[in-house]
């Protein structure tokens, strides 16, 4: 196999982890909305929370499209 | 198709050279130069009137103000007021670097991992020595969590010093890769608009309008995110509870 064939297959591959992103993201957001609905008066004290929480899902999947960006200009 | 990755290349205005290192000033400097302009002009000339009722600017400048101080002494305590101004200086910097890249034909300053990776250092060894200062010595018992049976203890604390040493990096590479995966998209589908055409070029159009606001959203997202984690590891130097 050509390398450039590898490189292309294997930023393919890596992007695969941004499915990670988006459970780890629909998770919080689900979880903030069935709390919101049972106790709407505490949710704008948590949205803070929520926020921080979105970033920190969608940063490990963007490490994962990191790497493939890596492999398809490093490399 | 045009290539998506050359918006975020460096070109170089004026060249200097320094002892042989490579000073020159360069689109992201101008975009630096930019970013600071526009904060000081917000918060020196927005305070000039110093009304008790605010004037448009003036409200500005006090709600940014009252944003990161609210941020500051939830996160850290009455004893991180010390600390304001950097935290202050960070997440203006950042969300106007950000901001800045979303006007057309501009460049992402932050979008360089480099410049991510410059200001997630400063953060981590400011905030390592910060604790060193306070603690002395007593600061490595950060790495040992109470209550974990003996056995344990020795893998623990090699595993609480290797996350403690990836901090930099995953707050670097957090907003580098948001930035630079937000404008890398955004160019696509702007290619994805010009190639399909009149007929075509309505569909991808709409997604972009869509995409430009979360991209504006995820700007001031990723500067919250990134002054409010660097709240949280000063917090964790000053009062070192786990």
């Amino acid at each position: 196999m050509d390398p450039a064939a590898a490189k292309l297959i294997g930023a393919g591959l890596a992007s695969i982890a941004l499915v990670g992103a988006g459970i780890g993201i629909g998770t919080i957001f689900g979880n903030y909305l069935s709390g919101a609905l049972r106790n709407p008066s505490a949710a704008p004290g948590q949205f803070a929370n929520l926020l921080l929480g979105f970033a920190l899902a969608e940063a490990t999947g963007l490490f994962g499209l990191v790497v493939a960006l890596i492999i398809l200009f490093v490399f | 198709m045009p290539n998506p990755m050359h918006q975020f290349e460096i070109k170089r205005f004026i060249e200097l050279d320094l002892f042989g290192l490579d000073v020159s000033f360069t689109n992201a400097s101008l975009f630096m130069v930019i970013a600071i302009t526009l904060i000081s002009f917000l918060t020196i000339w927005g305070m000039r009137g110093r009304a008790l009722v605010p004037t448009r600017m003036q409200s500005i400048a006090e709600i940014s103000y009252e944003f990161v101080a609210n941020m500051v002494r939830d996160n850290v305590g009455s004893d991180g007021q010390k600390y304001f101004p950097f935290v202050f200086t960070l997440f203006m910097f950042v969300l106007f670097c950000n901001m800045l890249g979303m006007m057309p034909y501009s460049f992402t300053v932050t979008s360089h991992i480099i410049v991510t990776f410059a200001l997630a250092a400063i953060v981590f060894i400011g905030v390592t020595v910060i604790g060193f200062i306070k603690h002395g010595f007593g600061f490595l018992k950060f790495f040992v969590p109470s209550g974990v049976p003996t056995a344990l203890l020795p893998l623990l604390v090699v595993i609480e010093i290797i996350s403690y040493l990836t901090r930099p990096v995953s707050l670097s590479v957090r907003l580098f890769a948001n930035m630079m995966a937000g404008h890398t998209m955004l160019k696509v589908f702007g290619a994805f608009v010009v190639g399909l055409g009149y007929l075509g070029g309505w569909a991808p159009l709409a997604f972009m309008v869509a995409f430009t606001g979360l991209e504006i959203l995820v700007a001031f997202l990723q500067a919250y995110v990134f002054a409010i984690l660097t709240c949280i590891y000063l917090n964790d130097a000053l009062h070192m509870h786990h």
